[in-house]
């Protein structure tokens, strides 16, 4: 277990490093704005616009400009200033970091609660109007686009420009204060995130669930004479063990960002973040959303993968 | 006194998308306490099904089932999901086929064990452990306590076999049901397992049905055989009647179709020529007809040849048109190794009559593929 640790870890470093020199490749490779530019606002003139370039280090090559970034992100963990507003990186992503964490850990319960409650209903009343409805429904919630799906219940529901006003709206969690506030704020943002993954993981769970029902140590559960719910109870046992994967990288992805639900509802998160970043060619920025998600995903599927030696006992690294 | 379980003119057929399946087909015997019954028949000739549904367990919305199981005077078919899960894991327990598929993979023995034990027995968790660390250590498992603590993969076959018997023996039941609990074991493994169910069923007193499709398994320890055919018994009786006195062509081409140490080695096996017949689609008359090479037509292809009894002994029943008389000569001329008189054993029937759909199995088994207990005494008894 250690050294797969260890290993997992070096590769992990690989990884990120690779992440990093493609996107300052990219980013140098596609036409954008002139960071200096940027910078030096309305109407500067060419000195003053020069004096920032070598202030930032765009004077020097791009091989020179990588390695300086490296160096400065290896041995100080500084990932530099925004090209836009001169602000930290680093703490720019860990003043949003709170909010896309409330927004995400609220949604990842709900939907895999819902998931698995839907999925395993679905399962045990196979073929039946339920299964189909559900099923069905299901469809209907992947299909639909979070920043559709956010404005219908916007609409619908928000209680500044709703038909039936229940939940704070768009733009309720910037004014929010305090934790319970703000949950109260993200209800709507939850629920729209929630639904497509709630559907994803509900069909998921009910394959799974048919299938493991049809399996040997499913009867012998019967022969023994346990009653209906112990009987699924050693099924969802085994169903659910693939869904905690899905759920590790799921929540991995979204910490780097959930930009559709926070920019549909104005939450100040990673995801809004990068988005505002890539739209303004703050290379600065758009690195350091990019690192963190890299790094959010690979810590996930990290601690997944040590998490499922404990869910299935056959698994040893 | 009553049989300890009997079944009564069983039959089970599921509904399917392609038709209706007649997976078991007035299926009767019966079974007394302490005895063994085996039941052999390959893939697809109901037998797993007839006793699953002895259990319950085929109930499924697309089944019907009819007939009587009567166990200790209570019908297990008409009774109630509650009332069968009573009797499940407790008076009648099941073991399966492959014990590496039959324990779940996630939880500890000793707590499908317990699990067992508490669901028929009101006793404290603490004295279900100790229940559960002596029946593995009465089915030979040595260190019981610390392997109560061990996953099903940590075990090898022949011991999760074991565990399984152990479960299945823990709430001290008046009958266990063995579906083919050696198929998936190692020889030498099959040979322990075996004497472990013996030597349990003296020590306990457990009526025994066996599930087999391997003469040699039921050779060893059974006290009744009952041969099954695409869901039909096709002769039931003593064990050596079965074996001294055969009488159904189908038995025949199962004795003839195995391997005996008394036989020269270069002798070739018989295999029972054809595929097993679909059992949506059964042939007309004796199902076994197609495959048969003593049939006779016009006899064999009508009606509903019935269950009779022989002439040697009441109690040993056969479903088969040809006279008894003419059954002995032909067993005779083939144990003597000849060519019974007019017909020719080796050839295949006529083509028409093989193409049916096997449904159940994709593979169905030959008799003379699964029969790995070369060593088994087969000698007359």
């Amino acid at each position: 277990m250690g050294t797969y640790i260890i290993r997992r870890v070096l590769w992990t470093v690989l990884l990120l490093f690779l992440i990093s020199s493609i996107t300052f490749g990219i980013f140098n490779l596609l036409p954008s704005a002139d960071p200096a530019l940027l910078r030096a606002g309305k109407n500067p003139t060419p000195d003053a616009v020069e004096a920032i370039r070598e202030q930032l280090g765009l004077d020097k090559s791009k091989p020179e400009q990588f390695k300086n970034y490296m160096e400065r992100l290896v041995f100080h963990f500084d990932f530099g200033r925004s090209y836009v507003n001169n602000v930290e990186v680093k703490e720019t992503i860990f003043d949003r970091l709170p909010n896309t964490l409330y927004l995400i850990s609220g949604a990842a319960i709900i939907w895999f609660l819902a998931g698995i409650v839907i999925g395993t209903i679905s399962a045990i009343k196979r073929g039946s109007i339920l299964d189909r409805l559900m099923m069905g429904g299901a469809l209907v919630l992947i299909s639909a686009p979070v920043y559709w799906l956010g404005l219908v219940v916007t609409y619908l529901f928000s209680n500044d420009l709703g038909k039936f006003p229940l939940l704070p709206g768009v733009g309720a969690y910037g004014n929010a204060d305090g934790f319970f506030d703000k949950g109260h704020a993200l209800i709507m943002p939850w629920l729209v995130l929630a639904s497509a993954f709630a559907a994803i993981y509900a069909r998921l769970l009910r394959s799974n669930m048919l299938e493991v029902m049809g399996e040997d140590y499913i009867r012998t559960a019967r022969a023994k004479g346990l009653p209906g719910r112990s009987v699924i109870r050693h099924g969802l046992r085994s169903a659910i063990t693939p869904l905690i994967t899905v759920l590790g990288l799921d929540v991995g992805i979204l910490v780097g960002g959930a930009i559709l639900t926070e920019s549909v509802f104005s939450i100040q998160g990673i995801g809004r973040l990068s988005f505002d970043a890539i739209s303004r060619g703050d290379l600065q920025m758009i690195q350091g959303t990019t690192l963190f998600l890299a790094l959010a995903v690979c810590l996930a599927s990290l601690v997944v993968d040590i998490l499922y030696a404990f869910l299935d006992p056959r698994v040893r690294y | 006194m009553a049989p300890l379980l009997e079944v009564k003119d069983l039959t089970v057929r599921f509904r399917t998308e392609d038709g209706v399946v007649n997976a078991v087909d007035g299926v009767s015997y019966s079974v007394d306490a302490g005895k063994t019954l085996g039941i052999v028949g390959e893939s697809g000739s109901g037998k797993s099904v007839s006793s699953l549904t002895v259990m319950g367990l085929t109930r499924a919305k697309n089944a019907d089932i009819t007939g009587q199981v009567l166990f200790q005077g209570q019908d297990l078919v008409t009774a109630t999901e509650s009332q069968m899960r009573v009797v499940r894991g407790g008076p009648i327990a099941m073991i399966f086929q492959d014990p590496m598929s039959s324990l779940h993979p996630m939880y500890r023995v000793g707590t499908q064990l317990v699990e067992a034990v508490r669901m028929h027995q009101k006793v404290s968790k603490s004295a279900a452990r100790d229940r559960a660390a002596q029946m593995l250590s009465l089915v030979g498992i040595p260190d019981p306590k610390a392997r109560m603590n061990a996953y099903p993969h940590e075990f090898s076959g022949g011991m999760r076999q074991r565990v399984m018997i152990a479960m299945g023996l823990c709430n001290d039941p008046k009958m266990l049901i063995a579906d083919e609990p050696t198929t998936a074991l190692d020889v030498t493994v099959q040979a322990q397992i075996l004497e472990l169910i013996e030597r349990l069923q003296s020590e306990l007193d457990t009526a025994v049905i066996m599930i087999t499709h391997d003469l040699g398994v039921v050779a060893e320890v059974t006290d009744d055989i009952a041969v099954m055919y695409c869901g039909r018994i096709v002769e039931r009786g003593p064990k050596a009647d079965i074996f001294a006195r055969p009488e159904h062509p189908y038995t025949w081409g199962l004795l003839t179709s195995i391997p005996r140490l008394d036989t020269p080695r270069d002798q070739e096996l018989v295999p029972i020529a054809g595929r097993p017949p679909s059992l949506i689609n059964r042939p007309a008359g004796c199902h076994f007809h197609p495959r048969c090479p003593y049939a006779r037509p016009g006899q064999c292809d009508t009606g509903d040849v019935l269950l009779e009894p022989s002439a040697a002994s009441p109690a040993h029943v056969v479903r088969c048109v040809i006279p008894s008389a003419e059954r002995t000569a032909i067993w005779a001329a083939l144990k003597a190794g000849e060519t019974p008189q007019g017909v020719d054993p080796g050839a295949p029937p006529p083509l028409e009559k093989t193409l049916v759909l096997e449904h159940a199995e994709p593979e169905p088994e030959t008799v003379a593929t699964d029969a790995p207990s070369l060593e088994k005494k087969l000698t007359d008894d």
